[in-house]
């Protein structure tokens, strides 16, 4: 079974991105979901990544108009309810297809 | 603990700021005084919400406000300020701001458990409430030993 890459983005990689990827893996452990890498990344360096799933924020949205990859955009990155509501299903679905 | 990372001197509250600019200049103010950054990082801080958007803005009311390792930091540290009017950065969801965590870190891990942390506290919304309403730097001192 292939690993799922979820690629969280802000302006640095480093900050604002680590909060909501700690807020992602709280979820994906509370939903006991395997298999999954979360990694943060710089708004530069985000394009040339591999990566099956891409968190953001409203503001650096524009970055990913054109990717074939789904995109959730989140609003408040410590809500787990927020990260649960948006990206939950595209996440399960992904591992579903890929099983 | 989350009271590791800073001390007194880190913390100020209920402060008066004329715009984002301003209150993220303060919150960056008491880290070069704590000798955890060089000027240049704060202007750097200011200059990332300027050129790439108010994303910092990453929850209601809370502004997490740094820049780059290379940009000037000197050792890991943050600092806390909470606004006594809030301020707009122009983040359409979660403006106004009266609550500024500036931190720096030395490489791009360091600071990963200082952050965990802090999200530990931030995520527990009534600690967020009393951060905001808390007068007393020794109270909020004590609460971060909880974490």
């Amino acid at each position: 079974m292939k690993r799922m890459k979820i690629m969280v983005v802000c302006g640095f990689g480093l900050g604002t991105s680590m909060v909501l990827k700690m807020t992602l893996d709280d979820v994906l452990k509370e939903e006991n979901i395997e298999n999954v890498e979360t990694f943060c990344i710089d708004s530069y360096t985000a394009a040339g990544q591999d990566y099956d799933i891409v968190f953001t924020s409203k503001e650096l949205e524009y970055l990913f108009e054109n990717i074939t990859q789904p995109k959730v955009v989140i609003q408040n990155f410590l809500s787990k309810d927020e990260v649960r509501e948006k990206g939950l299903g595209l996440i399960k679905q992904y591992l579903d297809e890929n099983k | 603990m989350l009271s590791d990372y800073l001390n007194e001197n880190m913390i100020k509250l209920q402060v008066k700021a004329e715009g984002w600019e301003d209150a993220v200049r303060q919150g960056g103010e008491l880290l070069i005084r704590a000798g955890k950054c060089e000027k240049r990082y704060v202007d750097e801080m200011v200059k990332a919400v300027e050129t790439m958007g108010p994303y910092m803005v990453l929850a209601p009311g809370l502004a997490l406000a740094h820049a780059r390792p290379e940009d000037g930091v000197l050792a890991l540290g943050m600092s806390v300020i909470t606004l006594e009017t809030p301020v707009e950065f122009g983040s359409e969801a979660n403006d106004p701001v009266s609550l500024i965590i500036s931190f720096g870190g030395v490489d791009r891990e360091s600071h990963v458990e200082m952050l965990q942390a802090l999200a530990r506290f931030l995520m527990v919304e009534e600690n967020q409430e009393f951060l905001r309403n808390a007068t007393s730097v020794h109270d909020v001192l004590d609460s971060f030993k909880d974490y």
